[in-house]
């Protein structure tokens, strides 16, 4: 019965250490010097007349401070996250609020958070770099955590019965489901939502690492500064060299940190089968096989789960579980029960803060009078069109240069990591350069807040139709050859529903998307200049920029409105024909 | 194997029943009076057609379900929870994906609280006992079906249960590899070399019940309960061509194949004041899953066949008697056939049904269908009253949840719409969910 280990279990060790180990640990070391040394940097007195340099030279340094922040911003999303998921999940009465309310940040355009989120903490730190730096933070983290948090859950959701059964019957604690079941089940979807998040960290940078507020300018010396005041000045030499950086920074990160990711979440599957092209990735190779990692886990990081574990689980005693409920989830709690007050209390204390706000909130918007109104209405109309422009153009060149791509195997393979990538540039970086011509080819900003839009949102759409068109079974194709079916009858009945689930995926968050540029889109500053075009995003910038909270507070609501209401009248009714119609069986 | 008379009892289940709640205020209950004690060593199974509750019935006495009426006794205690000398082997072995064999199989005794070292050691021992020496590391997609389902094995054994509870665990198995374990299982047990005090396997295959179990108990459905309990006192490694073998085979078939038939034993021990559970609508007709071309695939086969042993039949096909009984059952509600004592016998309409052509065998479908399935009767009926001759299937869905479960309901629905199209009684437009009137007539 014995046979000996597979080839797969048996990843050739390598026993001497080579020249690429001492990299590695080199690596560690630099990196936790450059960690804490550019953390000391964030605090001390904030400097308000410190002028952004655009010297090519400071670039390294303002890219590490990008990077800390946007890395600090991450792991805040990544735990705030995983925390409020699970509180969704473990109890079906939290899910109720929560969801819904994820529902709404999520509409929420990051920049709306702005001016709050910056005043409460320059407030709470006046005069202190630290105060601007947690704001800029935070505001990343807004642009951050929605995603996460929906995936987490829906991969919570799906869960299989059997395995959450298996936990059940052999009496896992709390934590040790956690950490064995639930976490390891949500890792895939959390890490292509990382992905998706970093990048849109990027697509804010500029804006959040230096925006007005009333009378004040604030500033961060990093790459999204740089950026903004190169391209205020008109500086194109420094813009250009901002951009290799910026893009260079990303195709590193996606190299040395999202593909190994990518690969290593693989394990994560839920289906039992291997895929045909599993990702691959020559450092997480490199780093199965380096005997530092090997040390490193042995001597540390086993040991310390294994004290983690031995604190957190109680040998079980027979007294103990008969009492204890078998199911995880509580079901409706009897009354008199401590969960069923504390529900209680919790609900009735939402209740509580969300009258409160709506109070505050119609006390804020009676300060407007029609125009005001007249202008958020106008505005939202005309962006409303914007954005469908810019979704019918994105839509009508990527899906067949996604066929195209998608049906060709050899193509596909190299040309998916060059999308991934270019999906993670961020559009706002090139918009300056873009504005040039636009401005001297006469466009204005009517058209070019169109074509920025399309810029930040085509790569969604490309990306999900290469997928979808990957996805039809080639004997879809085979049986409309047979039949000789025109090219016309072939999009129609072949590839057009083919592609309809993952068009609908692409399209929501491209459109997700536009809303969000278009509140970088309709006013930019430029050249010393101030560029603007009526809309929505416009009025928000503006409101924002003057400190016109009422204001601020009417536009962010009708957008948010806008986009919950097309969430669940148009988004869901498509996702339900593409499940009921167009599931590939 | 011989019983000792002071057989200790380990769990025992009293007048237990599973129901739940409507909305409507109906209750639908899937388990009713059951009354079933479990002795340490030996082998029960636990059989019946789908439906009758078989896996809710397994747990129950695991601890994951609690019943709605009735006690499940545990060590002379009424058990509250998680039944904690259990442990569960399940259909599609349940391992997690991103541990490897040795971490799954530890994942019990992890939960225990047993020290790292032991753990290891316990588990290794485990895996040598079961057959995988060597794939310790391995992740469970470099396993084959069958490996995965002993590392489903091993990980029960290991937290070394009183009682081992296994739901069909070698249905998703093929034939050979189902064989293999099998003997394997009844190996260890009869060797002693696993710590488990009794087995408990559900299954709807007759003859892995018998050939495994030392006492079977037969559950019927609508509502589920316990029909009968056949002891098999053969001895271990069992032939299925001995007359012994064969024989306790068709009593099992004849008990399943008939729903109606009263079994011995059973019925008399019911104590006869004990009132029965109050419905206040009489039973209503559920329709077992089959297609139209299977009844008529039945029937060409038994042509010439006649008051033929069932189980012979369902041999030679190859059919389990899970895919065969609800064809049976289907062609006997329909008056095609009758069963007497476990032989078929085709009635008069059924050889006419045989010998006609496509438009003969409809109109005689149609008919018989109109006339016996209450279900798609009343569909028609509504149909005719109906000025638009359409009706919405959320009607029809509305009256069905009132007897069914919502699954239930809809796969009802489902098998009727299928037999209602082919006698072309009425159509059903997808898209819409409605259903229209077929029939030619004004």
């Amino acid at each position: 019965m014995t046979r000996p280990l597979t080839p797969n279990n048996q990843l050739p060790d390598r026993i001497h250490w080579t020249w690429q180990d001492g990299v590695v640990i080199l690596a560690m070391v630099a990196l936790i010097f450059a960690i804490v040394d550019t953390a000391a940097q964030f605090t001390g007195t904030y400097n308000a007349k410190a002028v952004i340099a655009t010297d090519p030279k400071v670039l390294p340094w303002y890219t590490a401070q990008t990077l800390l922040r946007m890395a600090i911003a991450y792991f805040l999303s990544l735990g705030f996250s995983i925390l409020y998921a699970y509180v969704a999940y473990r109890w079906a009465i939290a899910a109720k609020i929560l969801l819904p309310l994820l529902d709404i940040l999520q509409s929420i355009p990051v920049l709306s958070f702005l001016p709050g989120v910056v005043l409460a903490l320059v407030a709470l730190f006046p005069g202190q770099l630290l105060g601007v730096e947690l704001a800029s933070i935070i505001l990343m983290f807004t642009g951050m955590a929605w995603n996460l948090t929906f995936s987490f859950y829906q991969s919570l959701c799906s869960i299989p019965k059997e395995l959450i059964e298996a936990a059940t019957t052999y009496r896992l604690n709390a934590f040790q489901r956690f950490w064995t079941l639930e976490l390891p089940a949500g890792v895939i979807g959390l890490v292509w939502n990382s992905v998706m998040s970093v990048a849109g960290g990027w697509f804010f940078l500029m804006a959040i690492e230096s925006f007005t507020l009333g009378k004040e300018s604030f500033q961060l010396p990093g790459l999204g500064s740089y950026l903004s005041k190169a391209s205020n000045d008109g500086n194109l030499v420094a813009i250009g060299w901002g951009l290799v950086v910026l893009i260079g920074i990303i195709v590193v990160l996606d190299f040395l940190l999202w593909r190994p990711l990518i690969a290593w979440a693989e394990k994560f599957k839920l289906e039992l089968v291997e895929s045909e092209n599993p990702p691959q990735s020559s450092v997480l190779d490199f780093l199965w096989r380096s005997p530092t990692l090997k040390l490193f886990t042995q001597q540390i990081w086993i040991p310390f789960t294994q004290t983690v574990d031995r604190t957190l689980t109680h040998p079980h005693r027979l007294a103990d579980h008969s009492r204890r409920s078998a199911t995880p989830h509580t079901p409706h709690p009897t009354p008199h029960t401590p969960i069923y007050w504390l529900n209680w209390v919790f609900a009735s204390g939402f209740a509580f803060v969300v009258l409160w706000g709506t109070w505050e909130a119609t006390l804020l918007l009676k300060v407007l009078n029609p125009e005001d109104w007249w202008q958020v209405i106008n505005g939202a109309i005309l962006t409303t069109l914007r954005v469908l422009l810019a979704l019918t153009l994105s839509v009508f060149w990527t899906v067949p240069l996604g066929v195209a791509i998608g049906r060709n195997p050899c193509l596909s393979k190299l040309l998916q990591p060059v999308v991934q990538i270019a999906a993670s540039v961020p559009a706002t970086a090139l918009f300056p350069v873009l504005l040039l011509y636009l401005v001297q080819w006469g466009g204005g900003l009517q058209v070019g807040s169109v074509v920025l839009m399309i810029m930040g949102t085509m790569w969604y759409v490309l990306f999900n139709v290469i997928a979808g068109a990957q996805s039809i079974p080639s004997e879809l194709f085979e049986a409309a050859t047979v039949y000789r079916l025109s090219r016309s009858q072939r999009w129609k009945t072949v590839i057009l529903p083919g592609i309809f689930p993952y068009l609908v995926t692409g399209a929501v968050t491209a459109t997700g998307g536009a809303w969000n540029a278009s509140v970088v889109s309709e006013y930019i500053n430029f050249q010393g200049k101030t560029l603007t075009t009526p809309g929505l995003g416009e009025v928000i910038s503006q409101a924002s920029a003057h400190n016109n909270y009422p204001l601020l507070l009417a536009a962010t609501g009708v957008m948010s409105l806008i986009v919950v209401l097309t969430n669940r009248l148009i988004w869901r009714r498509l996702y339900k024909l593409a499940q009921d119609k167009y599931q590939l069986l | 194997m011989v019983t000792t008379p002071a057989l200790q009892l380990l769990i025992s289940l009293k007048d237990v029943s599973k129901g739940y709640g409507q909305p409507s205020g109906q209750s639908i209950s899937i388990l009713e009076g059951i009354n079933l004690e479990l002795f340490e060593g030996e082998i029960v199974a636990v059989l019946g057609p789908s439906g009758s509750g078989k896996s809710t019935l397994m747990r129950m006495i695991a601890g994951l379900i609690a019943p709605t009426r009735g006690q499940v006794i545990y060590r002379n205690q009424p058990m509250l929870g998680l039944n904690p000398g259990v442990a569960v082997v399940f259909q599609s072995a349940a391992l997690y994906p991103w541990l490897t064999v040795l971490e799954n199989v530890e994942l019990g005794l992890k939960a225990k609280g047993v020290t790292a070292a032991l753990r290891r050691q316990k588990a290794i021992e485990i895996i040598d006992i079961i057959g995988l020496d060597g794939f310790e590391n391995a992740y469970p997609k470099e396993l084959s079906g069958g490996m995965r389902q002993r590392v489903g094995f091993a990980r029960a054994l290991a937290v070394e249960p009183e009682l081992l509870c296994m739901d069909e665990p070698f249905s998703a198995l093929d034939v050979l590899t189902a064989e293999n374990l099998r003997t394997e299982l009844i190996d260890l047990w009869i060797e002693h070399r696993i710590p488990t005090k009794a087995i408990l396997i559900v299954t709807h295959g007759i003859e892995e019940a018998v050939t495994l179990a030392d006492r079977m108990i037969v559950l019927g459905r609508n509502p589920g309960r316990i029909r009968a309990e056949l002891k098999v006192t053969l001895p271990h490694y069992r032939d299925r061509k001995s007359p012994e073998f064969q024989t306790l085979v068709d009593e099992v078939y004849k008990i399943m194949t008939n729903p109606d038939l009263k079994v011995d034993g059973i019925q008399a021990d019911r104590p006869t004041d004990m009132p029965t559970v109050p419905t206040s609508v009489p039973k209503y007709q559920s329709i077992p899953h089959v297609r139209a071309g299977s009844i008529a695939g039945l029937l060409e086969l038994l042509e010439h066949r006649q008051d033929e042993d069932l189980y012979r039949i369902g041999q030679e096909l190859q059919l389990e008697v899970n895919d065969l009984l609800p064809i049976v059952d289907a062609a006997n509600l329909l008056g095609l056939i009758e069963i007497k004592e476990g032989d078929i016998h085709l009635n008069a309409i059924a050889i006419e049904f045989i010998q006609g052509g496509v438009d003969e065998r409809k109109q005689i479908f149609r008919n018989l269908l109109l006339a016996n399935v209450q279900l798609v009767e009343q569909i028609h009926h509504l149909l005719q009253t109906t000025p638009t001759r359409r009706i919405p299937e959320d009607l029809l869905l509305d009256i069905l949840t009132r007897h069914f479960s919502p699954e239930e309901a809809q796969r009802q629905l489902d098998t009727a719409v299928s037999l209602g199209r082919y006698a072309e009684i009425f159509g059903y437009d997808e898209p819409t969910g409605e259903l229209y009137d077929e029939t030619a007539d004004s």
